[in-house]
């Protein structure tokens, strides 16, 4: 069955890909130099040195930019404490590695004596090796000076695997291991001379890391040693082969993930007199619940993105069925299950994951919830609130009873200064509010009935179901989807010159059914994704020094939702 | 804009050349220093103790009416919200009324605050920051030298609570874990300075080596990028540089430190945002930074009691000390909001007691406190409004006699890029003038300094 929709997806993908109807053709932003995101580092060293390989250590928080990972990876750089555990890492990678237990089935040969320099062998091995973690065949300077500060080392220690330990080490330490950095040639265009295309072999990383999350594999990397990626049927057929691979799951995953701001899952807590039912175990498993509900519906499933928002599908496991009021047998483990019928869920909006992460420690916030929605399924902008406003003029009718949220986020209703931003987040997240903070479904709060009903973009809703129904119908949900993955796929936001390469891809994504994977390889084939613009060589004008930032961490996040509840005399006990 | 202010030939910048880089605007009683006059200067060993600055950061400020003394000067009175600083006020000093001018920029809540006071300036943009901030600036200094150019620790348990940046592309992340931060500093890696034999560690001249090999490659990388990237992997290289000296540093037997001694490891305490698991982390990292000052593993550090726009709770509260800021009512009869001030109360009481950890290590013929600077400082003063003017700032510790203590000094109007001139001057450093545009001043705070 799996087998099947694997040659079906990759059936559909070659018609697509194959055809002759041309993209708009659209010129590539500046070239990305990206770092390795921790998921991309651990695929890397499994990748070189297979699974059994334990990369503990800490990475470096990733840099969220415009609402994606993927873009402030083109931000970032190390710094000395995230460098002291890079080499921390690679040190521990390369030891276990050379391991007696793990060498024979890692390393490409034995050297003749364990206690002596063997050249060929070091050669070797560095370049096999090198060759996966650098996504690039080595130069000779690559290997010949690290063949011989290992083979010194071999030498003075008699010990061949202290010296190799040394080469990977310095490998893994690599700033084009640790960057993927993209270079580019020129076009053979004479009409166009700033125009750049990427070379072979950062077509082929960038390729792999959009569709798998992963360096390229031996298949695509010699592929690119060849020259194929720049002929049309070349890339066409590896695009179709990765787009039809498993690793495609790992890509779909990846993205999504990035989008859904699951990175924030590393410091979710929640107040445990408020939510007894919450510990870690339920948290990863309910951001791994809507990563695998995402992959079974978009891989193994072939379905319509739009169906995300209304699927009654979902993973389970044993410690998730009390949020959702589901008995769960199998005591590890997934099995599926179908969200309960007297609970209004339907699709992404009603899972825990969700519910969990926009919403404060001790309270659910329907602010928060409307700005992710907002911000991260619709690509818009919620303004900040404004600094100077004195909150507590709304608060001080200490004498009014308010026992649910709506009843709490009224006067951002009226208020003028509030209603801007209040009108577009706070409709759409009390749909969601018979979820508490952690997921649970309920029929009210401080005793009052909660009412979820409301109208989003002009249809209304009753429940976070007909709410999830209308994100489904909604041309601006299947439109963020195309701007966010082809966001990710490039590293950067896109032109104005990409404008029309996104139109089109939208209608392609629609004459499509919305299939995710078909889009992935829409974008992975379109010209402006290995075309590029010639770098800067000079400051930005006036940004000498100033360079865009840093994270929107959750607590500046928080500050959309800061008038979101007051707190009122009936507060739970 | 690190630069001294250019000009004639004066008494003070003659004194800058000769000193070498030491402070300046200070008059000549700082010369006792260096005449090896003043004991509290030195080691048993006849070596200067080394200087150490740090910061000291608390989320969403305080209520100003509550919080500034009354009076200025020596025996100031205590504020209500000053109380629990009590026991340390005549090691400490308190700045108040220090504010971060606009220059027509937004104030963007809970970042122009911040960032304005570190960095000298208020941020252009949402996404924009110009850095180094204060304490990357003065770990340049006086950090190269040392094991660590500076620590970063996060109480709330969350790596990214860290306002320490050279740019927007490195922002220095924070030790999350009490164990963790003990592991860094005291596991592999760690030698003992009062250790009676010493051999260096044969494996990190294999280190330096991998590092080495890595430098060969700079060039061709270079060539291929644009501007920005450029910058960003000159980034890269510095992080291998300094690795490169901390490396260096292992292999040369450490000068023996008096007050060095290795604790022991802590327990690995829950990390979240809980109040009492955020000041049971605090008091541990307060603990293993203290011996890490005194084995001078570090001259430079930065803690985070609590996150820009707090996000510590009290157990079983629907509310965060931030959301409480904004949301709770003021109580009619006491006139401030009394959940969202217990915050700022534990604030103190954390502050007073990390004083008293470094102050509880003998050091010279003082204590470590002594030869420390710390400067305690929040990203608004009442959150409730968000408002920059008026910051409270605090310092602790005479960085080896360099600062006066026990005063109260009110800058009101005045720019927060004197505070910051004053901790690089204190510390050494050849600066005149600092900060960006309105924010720009060559007048430290010349109370409080000897």
């Amino acid at each position: 069955m799996r087998y099947m929709s694997r040659v079906l997806i990759g059936a559909s993908v070659l018609l697509l890909f194959g055809c002759s109807n041309p993209d708009p053709s659209a010129t590539g932003g500046p070239l990305a130099m990206r770092r390795l995101t921790g998921e991309q580092y651990r695929n890397a060293i499994e990748d070189t040195f297979g699974s059994q390989i334990e990369v503990a250590g800490r990475f470096e928080p990733d840099n969220r930019q415009e609402g994606l990972n993927a873009l402030g990876a083109s931000r970032v750089s190390v710094t000395r404490s995230g460098f002291e555990q890079y080499e921390a890492m690679a040190r521990s990678i390369a030891a276990q590695a050379t391991s007696p237990e793990l060498r024979v089935d890692i390393l490409p040969c034995e050297p003749q004596s364990a206690t002596a320099p063997d050249h060929a062998c070091i050669t070797q091995t560095i370049s096999e090796l090198g060759r996966i973690l650098l996504r690039r065949p080595l130069t000779e300077d690559d290997i010949g000076l690290r063949a011989q500060v290992a083979s010194r080392v071999a030498e003075e220690q008699q010990d061949y695997y202290a010296g190799l330990q040394l080469a990977l080490a310095s490998l893994m330490v690599a700033p084009d291991f640790l960057f993927r950095v993209e270079v580019a040639e020129p076009a053979p265009l004479p009409d166009q001379p700033d125009r750049l295309q990427l070379t072979n072999l950062s077509l082929a990383s960038k390729l792999s890391y959009f569709l798998w999350n992963r360096g390229p594999d031996e298949t695509l990397l010699a592929a690119a040693e060849r020259g194929e990626l720049s002929k049309p049927e070349g890339l066409a057929r590896e695009v179709n082969r990765m787009v039809a691979s498993e690793h495609i799951a790992t890509g779909i995953s990846a993205f999504f993930e990035d989008v859904f701001v699951f990175d924030q899952f590393d410091a979710l807590s929640k107040d445990v007199a408020q939510y007894p039912l919450f510990n870690n175990r339920m948290a990863a498993d309910a951001r791994e619940q809507t990563l695998r509900f995402v992959v079974d519906q978009l891989v193994t499933q072939e379905a319509d993105y739009r169906t995300l928002f209304t699927s009654n599908q979902i993973p389970m496991t044993r410690s998730l069925g009390p949020i959702y009021g589901i008995p769960v047998r199998a005591v590890d483990g997934w099995e599926r299950a179908t969200l309960p019928a007297n609970q209004s869920r339907s699709g992404l909006l009603s899972h825990a994951s969700f519910a969990m992460l926009h919403s404060h420690p001790g309270r659910s916030s329907p602010t928060l919830r409307g700005v992710f929605m907002r911000e991260a399924l619709l690509c818009q902008t919620v303004p900040e609130a404004p600094a100077d406003i004195d909150f507590t003029q709304f608060t001080q009718d200490v004498a009014a009873v308010h026992n649910t949220a709506r009843d709490r986020l009224a006067m951002h209703a009226t208020a003028t200064s509030c209603r801007k931003c209040h009108a577009l987040t706070d409709p759409i997240g009390l749909g969601l509010e018979s979820f508490d903070g952690i997921g649970k479904f309920r029929l009210a709060e401080n005793e009052s009935t909660i009412d979820t009903s409301g109208d989003f973009d002009g249809a209304a809703f009753s429940n976070a179901a007909e709410l999830g129904q209308a994100f489904a119908e909604s041309p601006l949900v299947s439109a963020c989807l195309v701007e966010n993955l082809y966001r990710y796929a490039v590293g950067r936001k896109h032109t104005n010159g990409e404008r029309r390469l996104l139109r089109y891809l939208e209608d392609t994504f629609a004459g499509q059914g919305y299939r995710v994977p078909a889009l992935m390889g829409d974008i992975a084939t379109s010209e402006a994704f290995r075309t590029a613009t010639a770098p800067s060589p000079q400051a930005p004008k006036a940004q000498t020094v100033k360079q865009q930032t840093t994270d929107i961490d959750r607590t500046e996040f928080d500050d959309k939702a800061h008038v979101s509840l007051i707190v009122s005399k009936s507060k739970p006990t | 804009m690190k630069n001294s202010k250019s000009g004639g030939l004066n008494r003070r910048t003659f004194l800058r050349g000769t000193l070498g880089g030491a402070a300046i605007s200070v008059g000549l009683p700082f010369l006792d220093i260096f005449l090896n006059t003043n004991g509290n200067a030195m080691a048993a060993t006849g070596a200067p103790l080394p200087q150490r600055f740090g910061t000291w950061f608390f989320g969403c400020g305080m209520n100003p009416a509550r919080w500034n003394p009354s009076t200025e000067g020596l025996d100031w009175e205590l504020s209500p919200e000053l109380l629990p600083i009590a026991p340390m006020r005549h090691r400490m000093n308190i700045l108040s009324g220090y504010s971060v001018l606009l220059d027509g920029e937004a104030n963007q809540v809970h970042r122009t605050g911040v960032f304005g006071a570190l960095c000298g300036g208020a941020p252009k943009t949402a996404d924009t920051v110009t850095g180094p901030t204060l304490d990357v600036l003065i770990s340049d200094a006086i950090g190269t030298r040392t094991r660590f150019r500076s620590l970063e620790m996060a109480a709330t348990g969350n790596p990214r609570h860290s306002n320490s940046l050279r740019d927007v592309s490195s922002v220095n992340p924070a030790e999350p874990s009490a164990l963790g931060f003990y592991t860094r500093i005291f596991g592999p890696g760690f030698s003992d300075p009062n250790a009676k034999d010493f051999s260096p560690d044969p494996s990190v001249l294999l280190r330096k080596s991998a590092l080495s090999i890595v430098t060969e490659d700079r060039k061709r990388l270079e060539r291929q990028l644009g501007y920005s990237d450029r910058a960003r992997l000159d980034q890269y290289f510095t992080a291998l540089r300094q690795l490169e000296q901390q490396l260096e540093l292992q292999l040369q037997q450490p000068p023996p430190l008096q007050a060095c001694s290795t604790p022991q490891a802590p327990v690995d305490l829950p990390h979240d945002t809980e109040i009492d698991n955020v000041i049971a982390n605090h008091g541990l990292m307060a603990q293993t930074l203290a011996l890490a000052l005194a084995c001078d593993q570090t001259r430079v550090f930065n803690m985070q009691f609590s996150d820009r726009a707090s996000s510590l709770r009290m157990p079983g509260s629907t509310d965060t000390h931030h959301t409480l800021t904004h949301e709770e009512p003021r109580d009619a009869v006491l006139g401030y909001q009394p959940n969202a001030t217990a915050f700022v109360l534990k604030s103190m009481e954390a502050w007073t007691q990390f004083c008293q950890t470094l102050d509880a290590v003998p050091e010279g013929d003082g204590t470590l406190l002594d030869n420390c600077l710390v400067m305690a400082h929040s990203e608004t003063s009442e959150a409730n409004t968000h408002s920059i003017v008026g910051m409270p700032f605090m310092t602790a510790g005479t960085a080896g006699g360099r600062l006066r203590t026990g005063l109260h000094v009110s800058g009101v109007g005045e720019s927060v890029s004197r505070v910051g001139l004053t901790m690089q001057q204190a510390m050494g450093l050849n600066v005149g003038q600092w900060g960006a545009d309105q924010n720009q001043t060559d007048r430290p705070i010349s109370d409080i300094l000897v």
